[in-house]
């Protein structure tokens, strides 16, 4: 198990090295940069200005030396100053992230106690009416945007109480706490609740034709024994892996329901710092995100290896 | 249909008018919440060019002069003092003097002086030291040899020659008088200024906050305790805001004609206002080479369009048509309507426009069996998208058979200044009702926003006539002359002026909606809320 931790932890560095490169060249790839925005606003491009712009953003310097600049900064904790405020990256970047890991982390809970429940009373009841009212909602939580679900939430608050949530930082009450983060988190989390529950009922109705279920159950094993288990823990296995790559995939729905919800999570201020094209802003998000993408990987590669002996050692 | 439509807007406007003039005495108190409709870059209004900089941070500063925030209508004859308590012009109309304010202190309590005009106004003509990171407003004070000062209260703009717009520049909400001793870094960030509201702080795509300044010059205002702007970017999200009471108003002329019909009938009781705003939105067209180096090409263009199905199908319309200069009765320099109509594509056969086109087409060598192939640029936003859109179906009637291209915003200005297009769909916004803000900027030779590099010498000396005459009647009909050629030589075909809404709750009180800009109405001071 050692080894098999180490060798991944190395393929981690590699992987985030390669991601680092991918982000800086694909940023510097992508047409137009903060300069070119900042003028687009003036309404025209003035050579001279904008040649001194670029020399104080340090854009004028060739390609390698600014990777090398941002990565060494990088190494040694800082992440440079963000070209539309003016402040530092880390400044910015910091207070966004715990917004946006609650959300998350909200998202995924309710993607799992909602998915792995109703996943596995759906293949139980497999052919039921239960069945096919679980399967039409799975597949209604695949269907709907999430931006679309939050603004019928929205709409429906306006229309039935009057109010809707706007973000609040310093919730009074903790009701009002429960509105800002459970609302949107149901929000992008039901496309990740349906998902987890047709892996479930999929996993559990494979898992229930086995022989060792059958035998559990000529043993007298209870249904509820049977079910949970000696079923469940063995069809959790891809379920674990779908909620990991889920949580890779979070970032692209929590960036629709920030902004429909107005939650200044980092989500949208990475979309905002694109489309400033604020370098130093968008390559220290991207590459955090990498960070965390790869980091729940590996724990759910770990959890893997944990749950089923044969992957450590056969690896 | 259109004239019921008419008439709500005309009654609206009454109830609207009625509000303010029926006002109780003021109450002090309350924060006024407003959602902005997009992240600022930055701070600062001199290297700022779009309204969402203008209108949170002008509550912040004060003018030299600026126009009286209660009417409507901008013009010389609304221009109040605010840091000068007078100014004069010399007899040969080329120096402007501004006697100023004693009792005006910075926001960080240092006085304000005459030092302070000095360079603000240097830094604007680039001539100081300390350099704006951009500065779009230059060609302003291009006719201001230099600025001086008599003691601490009273600055003096020496002109080359006579410009008698000079003062509706200095009134407009561009043009704060910044302090000397914050360097433009720390303006874009942390602004001070000596208005009636104190920058708190500004967190990127969340809020701007703006508190009270108690130690405003003028006693008693502002009645507000603080001005929120809350950031929200997506515009349904904000429209239900406000029509949920999290919002006192909305973003300042943001409510598009379709969804203030949705406001109104979610939020009965907000007052609603729908003006001008002097944003036209235009073609422009590369001459510089082939096919649109042929007059006559650009000339049947111009008679293919169709502007009131533009406005209806966009606006139901709500818009006017117009040339250049902002169309009456709410621009004051426009051209009278049987002028307006003697110009190609302007009379009301549209019909007819297009046969008289298509027959210049044929001449250029293009028919029913040869359209012309050709790709109509635009940024990606759906008010440049949409009449491009119709742009592109109602030039078919005239052999040519357009393709959108959509450019990304951070392209767009480096393609245009490329030339790297055939014809674009454009929007241009003027910060002031004035003739030499639209002209020099817009058609000048050699001038960074003149995107069709137009250059006409003639027009060019007329442009120097009208911004030196001091007669009010003899200048307005030099802009019309101009005007009505820029639209015969197809410099940058105008199509029409939107009109937009903005909503507030009935609480609010003494708001005014500029109706000829969108720029210069927002400095809040006597604003109050009634609840």
């Amino acid at each position: 198990m050692f080894a098999y931790i180490v060798r991944r932890l190395f393929l981690m560095l590699v992987t985030l090295f390669g991601i680092s490169v991918i982000i800086f060249v694909l940023l510097r790839v992508v047409p137009g940069n903060i300069v070119d925005i900042l003028f687009d606003a003036a309404g025209f491009v003035d050579p001279a200005d904008k040649a001194n712009l670029e020399r104080e953003l340090g854009l004028n310097q060739p390609i390698v030396i600014q990777y090398l600049h941002w990565i060494g900064g990088l190494l040694h904790g800082d992440l440079g100053y963000s070209y539309v405020s003016e402040k530092p990256a880390l400044e910015e970047i910091l207070p966004r992230i715990p917004i946006t890991a609650r959300l998350a982390g909200l998202a995924l809970l309710f993607s799992a106690s909602i998915g792995i429940p109703l996943g596995v009373i759906s293949a139980v009841h497999q052919g039921s009416k239960l069945d096919y009212a679980l399967r039409v909602v799975s597949l209604s939580g695949l269907s709907l945007p999430s931006f679309w679900l939050g603004l019928l939430i929205l709409m429906a608050s306006v229309s039935l109480f009057g109010t809707m949530p706007i973000f609040n930082p310093n919730p009074k009450t903790w009701l009002e706490a429960l509105t800002i983060y459970a609302v949107p988190a149901m929000a992008v989390g039901f496309r990740s609740a349906a998902l987890t529950m047709r892996i479930t009922r999929s996993s559990m109705l494979e898992i229930l034709r086995q022989d060792y279920i059958r035998t559990a159950r000529a043993k007298g094993a209870s249904e509820a024994s049977v079910n949970y288990r000696h079923a469940l823990k063995n069809a959790v296995l891809p379920v674990i892996t779908v909620i990991g790559i889920e949580a890779a995939f979070l970032i692209g729905g929590l960036i629709v329901t920030e902004t429909v919800f107005n939650i200044p999570g980092i989500a949208r201020f990475l979309v905002e710092a694109l489309r400033w094209r604020d370098y130093p802003i968008v390559q220290n998000l991207v590459m955090f995100i990498a960070v965390v993408v790869v980091v729940v990987n590996f724990i759910v590669d770990m959890l893997y290896a944990a749950i089923d002996p044969r992957i450590r050692f056969g690896d | 249909m259109r004239s019921v439509q008419a008439l709500a807007v005309a009654v609206l406007s009454v109830l609207t008018i009625s509000d303010v003039s029926c006002a109780a005495e003021p109450k002090s108190g309350g924060i006024f919440r407003i959602y902005h409709r997009d992240s600022p870059g930055s701070a600062s209004i001199h290297e700022g060019a779009t309204y969402s900089v203008n209108i949170p941070f002008m509550p912040i500063f004060n003018n030299l002069v600026i126009f009286d925030q209660h009417i409507a209508q901008n013009s010389a004859d609304t221009i109040r003092p605010e840091l000068a308590e007078s100014w004069a012009w010399s007899g040969d109309n080329k120096t402007l003097t501004f006697k100023l304010r004693k009792d005006v202190k910075w926001h960080d309590g240092k006085p304000f002086t005459a030092a302070d005009v000095k360079c603000t106004f240097d830094m604007l003509m680039g001539k100081s030291q300390q350099k704006f990171r951009q500065n779009p407003r230059k060609s302003w004070y291009d006719q201001v040899d230099e600025i001086t000062t008599n003691g601490d209260y009273e600055a003096s703009f020496k002109l080359k020659r006579p410009q008698p717009a000079l003062l509706s520049l200095l009134a407009s909400g561009y043009s704060p008088v910044y302090p000397c001793h914050v360097s433009p870094a720390e303006m874009r960030t942390k602004p001070v200024g000596t208005g009636p509201f104190k920058f708190v702080e500004f967190k990127a795509n969340e809020s701007i906050k703006l508190t009270k300044n108690p130690d405003y010059f003028k006693k008693g205002l502002p009645y507000l305790d603080g001005i929120e702007f809350t950031i929200i970017t997506n515009r349904s999200t904000a429209i239900l805001g406000f029509v949920s009471g999290k919002f006192d108003m909305t973003f300042p002329t943001e409510v598009s004609i379709p969804l203030l019909k949705d406001v109104k009938s979610q939020d009965p009781k907000a007052v609603c206002m729908v003006e001008p705003n002097n944003v036209s939105t235009n073609i422009i067209i590369n001459s510089s080479g082939p096919p649109f180096d042929n007059l006559d090409i650009r000339r049947a263009l111009a008679l293919a369009l169709d502007r009131k199905a533009f406005i209806q199908i966009m606006f139901e319309g709500q818009g006017d048509i117009g040339g250049t200069m902002e169309p009456a009765p709410d621009g004051l320099w426009a051209m009278p309507k049987e002028m307006l109509e003697q110009i190609p594509g302007y009379g009301p056969d549209i019909e007819k426009n297009r046969e008289e086109a298509r027959k210049l087409m044929q001449k250029a060598g293009y028919g029913p069996d040869k359209h012309l192939q050709i790709k109509v640029s635009t940024r990606n936003i759906a008010v440049y998208r949409d009449p491009a859109i119709i742009l592109i179906d109602q030039i078919k009637s005239i052999y040519i058979d357009a393709e959108l291209d959509v450019v990304d915003t951070a392209q767009w200005f480096p393609k245009i200044a490329r030339k790297d297009y055939s014809l674009g769909l454009n929007l241009t916004g003027n910060a002031v009702d004035e003739p030499d803000q639209s002209f020099y900027e817009n058609y000048a030779c050699g001038s960074e926003r003149n995107y069709t590099n137009y250059c006409n010498k003639d027009i060019e000396k007329l442009f120097d006539q009208q911004s030196e005459e001091t007669n009010i009647d003899k200048r307005k009909k030099l802009v019309w002359e101009i005007d009505k050629k820029l639209q015969e030589d197809v410099a940058r075909p105008i199509i029409f002026h939107a009109r937009t809404g903005t909503c507030w709750k009935p609480y609010v009180k003494n708001v005014t909606i500029m109706s000829n800009s969108s720029y210069n109405g927002y400095r809040y001071e006597d604003v109050w809320l009634d609840k």
